[in-house]
Formats: structure tokens, sequence, C-alpha cells
């Protein structure tokens, strides 16, 4: 036990590094500013927006919606790190040294919450500024870092799960855009759920995208904003549930699919992929 | 060497490995004794990776007993981990980590397991030092040169200071000088921690410098395991003797050159000069053992491995 908890600490330390890495790398950091500037674009175009039948701004009303998807999208990192560490050879290193896939994958969610929060940030920090937005007091923030939490346990291991069974980083790189496009068209940011084809509103309400984005609207919003939200209610334990449900089935499913993937990688298929890249490149 | 009972770091009866209908491994034997330095000779495609990848515990058998440090590789626990040395071959991994970074980051997973006798891990700077990283320490990864890489990947299968260490084919890429550094290293490995060695390479010359005893194999068989001398023993019996006589010069091939010599220095004549006695080479050994083997089984040759490791030479 001690050990493990050895291993996590040392796990811990790999994450913040690779997250000073992504900040020493003018590319991904501009990556990062460009991703989650997108919306803030969106809002500032629309600032003077307000939603149908009331005097709140659709600046923030989405922004909270936004803040949830980035949240929810942080599955990409763990889903992305690993099917490109199991191909260069970096779960391999993690593999020959003593509980290193313990530190591997700690270091995989520590990295990918940092960047998550960072992104969060870039996005909130002029949310603030500019549209005045604000959680009510020390409540409000306290629960607003409650809800990011559980967001990141519930996105996080489906990140792991999806990296664990996917071939190539490659397919995570190309599809994972479409599924984060696709949340942030039908989980309420645009468009209350309400106006959605009733199959497409059950899909999103199974999504943690949705329920994230729900309660930061609840920590964000005035009370009186409940109105516009499905049975005009924030529906709390709803969302507590449903994105308790998402936390319990990842952490129970990920151990499992990543210690078979993790059995398997070996000097022979990372060679492989090896080989595999050396053709595409030709 | 000898190498019996709780002695053996790798103890390996009736190894195979089949991979689809290819067998790939036909029922190895392997035992190595602890501080024993052992290398695996033998063409590409003879198995040695997947032998490697088995004891190291990333591959299971599909038969056989293996037993490496007292455990099952296939189901040891994360300590043993801790006492074993990987050699891998890097590719493109941690590039934008600095070597004292990666090394010092690897490195910690160790210190739990540090021993009266096994300080873990080992201090960075020294082995930077070792292995002739010193310039590059502060440099990010994915600018190291090939042979720089190989450097690295040296270091980190020895940071944990393991009992046992695997190499496969750790000298690939190296220049001459680096290459000399590594066996020196080797050497002091074995000779002051009394690190059991297991590498693979088909480099002939690296096999006689640095293994205790050399172990060839061919198309997933051991043809032929013992010293460098009892190879060239088993191989070939014959001694080829040359020496001059005036301005004559005489080569003649015989199985017992000492009785040979002794009669030819006793012969009246002229007194004979630059007398020299020839055993087969290990080169010639190990191409005779190969070539019989490969020779009676041809059929073998176009199994997986032959594949995967990129065809026969």
């Amino acid at each position: 036990m001690k050990r493990t908890l050895h291993a996590i600490r040392v796990g811990i330390d790999r994450g913040i590094t690779g997250f000073k890495h992504l900040l020493l790398t003018p590319s991904e950091l501009l990556s990062q500013f460009i991703w989650n500037g997108i919306p803030l674009v969106i809002l500032f175009l629309n600032r003077d927006t307000v939603v149908e039948g009331t005097s709140i701004s659709f600046a923030t009303v989405a922004l909270p919606g936004f803040l949830g998807l980035i949240v929810a999208a942080s599955a990409y990192g763990p889903a992305y790190y690993l099917a490109s560490d199991r191909e260069d050879g970096t779960l391999l290193r993690a593999k020959a040294v003593p509980r290193g896939i313990v530190g591997y994958v700690t270091g995989v969610l520590t990295q990918a919450s940092l960047e998550t929060l960072f992104g969060m940030l870039i996005l909130l920090v002029p949310g603030v500024i500019l549209f005045g937005v604000s959680a009510n007091g020390l409540v409000g923030w306290l629960t607003f870092v409650f809800i990011v939490v559980l967001g990141l346990a519930a996105s996080l291991p489906t990140g792991i799960v999806i990296g664990s069974v996917v071939k190539s980083p490659r397919v995570i790189g190309g599809i994972g855009l479409l599924v984060i496009g696709g949340m942030a068209a039908i989980s309420g940011i645009f468009i209350p759920i309400q106006e959605l084809p009733t199959w497409l509103g059950w899909i999103a309400q199974a999504l943690p995208t949705y329920w994230i984005g729900q309660g930061f609207r609840f920590v964000f919003l005035p009370d009186a904003a409940a109105a516009l939200e499905v049975g005009g209610s924030w529906r709390l334990p709803e969302m507590v549930a449903v994105l308790s449900a998402w936390a319990i089935g990842g952490m129970l499913v990920a151990p499992v699919v990543l210690r078979r993937m993790a059995r398997r990688a070996s000097g022979a298929s990372v060679e492989e992929a090896r080989q595999q890249a050396l053709q595409r490149m030709m | 060497m000898s190498a019996m009972g709780a002695d053996l770091a790798i103890d390996v009866h009736g190894l195979r490995m089949r991979y689809g209908t290819t067998d790939v491994l036909h029922g190895i034997d392997l035992r190595v004794g602890r501080g024993e330095v052992v290398t695996l000779l033998g063409p590409n495609g003879a198995g040695k990776t997947t032998i490697i990848e088995i004891l190291e515990g990333f591959r299971g058998p599909s038969a056989g007993s293996v037993t490496v440090l007292g455990s099952d590789p296939a189901t040891a626990d994360e300590d043993w981990r801790a006492r074993v040395g990987i050699v891998l071959q890097s590719w493109r991994d941690h590039g934008k980590w600095r070597v004292r970074e990666l090394l010092r980051h690897l490195g910690s997973f160790y210190t739990p397991y540090a021993t009266a006798d096994r300080v873990r891990p080992r201090p960075v700077d020294d082995l930077i030092e070792t292995v002739g990283l010193a310039e590059q320490a502060g440099q990010r990864i994915s600018t190291l040169s090939g042979g720089q890489r190989r450097r690295l990947d040296v270091a980190i299968g020895i940071i944990g200071r393991p009992e046992l260490l695997f190499l496969d084919e750790p000298t690939a890429g190296f220049d001459p000088e680096a290459r000399r550094d590594f066996h020196d290293l080797v050497h002091s490995l074995s000779d002051m921690e009394e690190t059991t060695i297991l590498l693979t390479t088909h480099d002939l010359a690296e096999a006689a410098r640095l293994a205790d005893r050399i172990v060839i194999l061919a198309n997933g068989r051991v043809v032929a395991d013992g010293t460098e001398d009892e190879l060239a023993r088993r191989v070939s019996t014959q001694a080829e003797v040359r020496w001059s006589r005036g301005d004559d010069r005489f080569v003649h091939s015989t199985s017992d050159a000492t009785a040979f010599v002794r009669e030819l220095l006793t012969e009246p004549g002229a007194p004979v000069i630059d007398l020299e006695v020839r055993r087969a080479s290990l080169e010639d050994t190990y191409l005779s053992l190969v070539r019989r083997h490969e020779g009676t089984e041809a059929d073998d040759a176009d199994g997986g491995l032959e594949r995967l490791e990129g065809g026969r030479p």
C-alpha cells in the first residue's frame, strides 16, 4: 500500500512535469488558447443578445455550458495519451519500472486535469471580466469546485476506457473532435434541450456534458433562470446521480480494460507501430 | 561458471512460443547463474527478442516453465519488477523530457525498494556521467542522436540498480567508442555489483568480449551453449597448423595439433619458424552451427517472427 501511494505521488509529479512541458511548448500552448478561446469569440460576438422572453444575456447562459463542455472534453486527454503512449513506447517504459503503470495513469489523470483547469481559466477569467459572470459568494464557488471535481471524475475514466480500446491516436484525433463537436451541439449550450427532438434530448441527458453545464448554470445564473431548464428546476439530485453513475461506472471498467491493454504492450508491438509509422511517412 | 539450484537467476525449461500456427520457440532450456553474463546470439528471427520479452514478463509463453529471480515473470508482482532492469529500444517516447528530468522521474519509482546493499535509485548525475551524457543532461530527449538515445536507454535500464539486467541489442547504432564505453560499463556492473546480465546481439565480437557464456539460437532452438572455447571445440575438432621452413610456407589440418607439432619440431631439416596453431574462431563456429541448423529447417524460415523482426540477412 505504502509503495502504491509512493507510485501515485511520483505519478502526480509526472503529470505536473507533463503540464509544464505543455506550457513550455509554444505550439501546444497556442492550441490550448485557440480551442478554449473559440467559445469566448462566440460569446463576444453575441454579447448583446438576450435570451428570448428574459433579460438574461446569452453570454451568461452559454458560458457555463461551454465550461461544462471543457470539463467533459477532459476525457480526450487520457484517450489520446494512452493511445499514443502505447504506440511510441512510453507505456512500455512505465511497465518496466515497479508500479510504473500506477504512476503513469496517475500522471495522465493529473496532466489532463491540469490542462482542463487551465482551459477553463482561459474562458472563465475573461468571462468574469467581460460578462460579469460570477458565483454567489464562497458557497457558490465551493459548489463550482465540487461540480468541477465530480465532472472530471465522470469524464476522465471514460477517456481511459476509450484510449485503451482504440487502435491508434489518429482515431482519437479524428473522431474525438467530432464527438466533442456533437456534444457541444446537443448539450444545451446553443439550444435548450427541450427544443431538440425527444430522442436527441435523451441522449444529451445520458451524457455528462449537459449535466456539468447544468450544474455550472446553477452556480453562475440567478435563481430565476431555473425557469429556462427542463421542468423549470436545476435538478441537482439528478445531476449528482448521473455524474456519479458515470464516475463509478468508469472507475469500475477503466482498470479492467487498462490492465488488459497494458498486459499486451511489448517491445514487439511498439516496433510494429514504428514500422507502420515509417511506412506512413514514405 | 556452473549454475545450480537456488543460485539461478534464470531457469527455463521447455519454453515454447507459438503465434497462430507458427512455432517460433521449440522447447528452449536456459539456465543463467547469479552474477553470470550470458549472450543470446543468433540471426534475426531466431527468437532472441521473444525469449527476452518472455523473461521480462512482457509476453506470456505458450508452454514451458519460466523462473526469473524466483518468480514466474508472467505473474510476478511489482516488487519483483524493482529487481529487474530492462534496456528498451526507444523510439520517440518522452521527447519533451530532458535527460536528467526523465532519469530523476523514472528513478524515483525505485526509492521504496532500496535495501542495505542496493541503494536505489542510482544517483542520477553519477549515472549520467557513467553513460557519457553529461553534456546532454539538460537537453530535450527529442534532440538526442540515435547513439545518445541508446545511452539513455541503458541508463534507464540500470537506474534501479537491478540484480538482473536484460539488454536486447544494446549496442545497435553505437559508434566504436560508445561501444567500448558500453562494454566497460557491462563489465563494471558485473564485477562491482554482481549484476546478472542477459543480452542479445548478432555481433560476434561483442558476444565474445562480454559474455561468460554464449547461447546460440537458430530457428527457435538452442543449438549451442557454452564458453567461446567450448563452442569452438564443439563445432570443430580440427585445428590449422601453419609454419615456414626456409622460404617455404606450409598449412596442415589436424585433429591433434599437439602431437603434430611435436613431430614437426623433431623432424630433421631447416628450422621451423612462424609456427601458428589456430582453432576455429567464434565466427567460424557460429556460422557453421547456424548454417547446419538452418539447412535442415528451411521450412521454419517463413515463421511469423521473421516477419516481425524484419527478415533474415
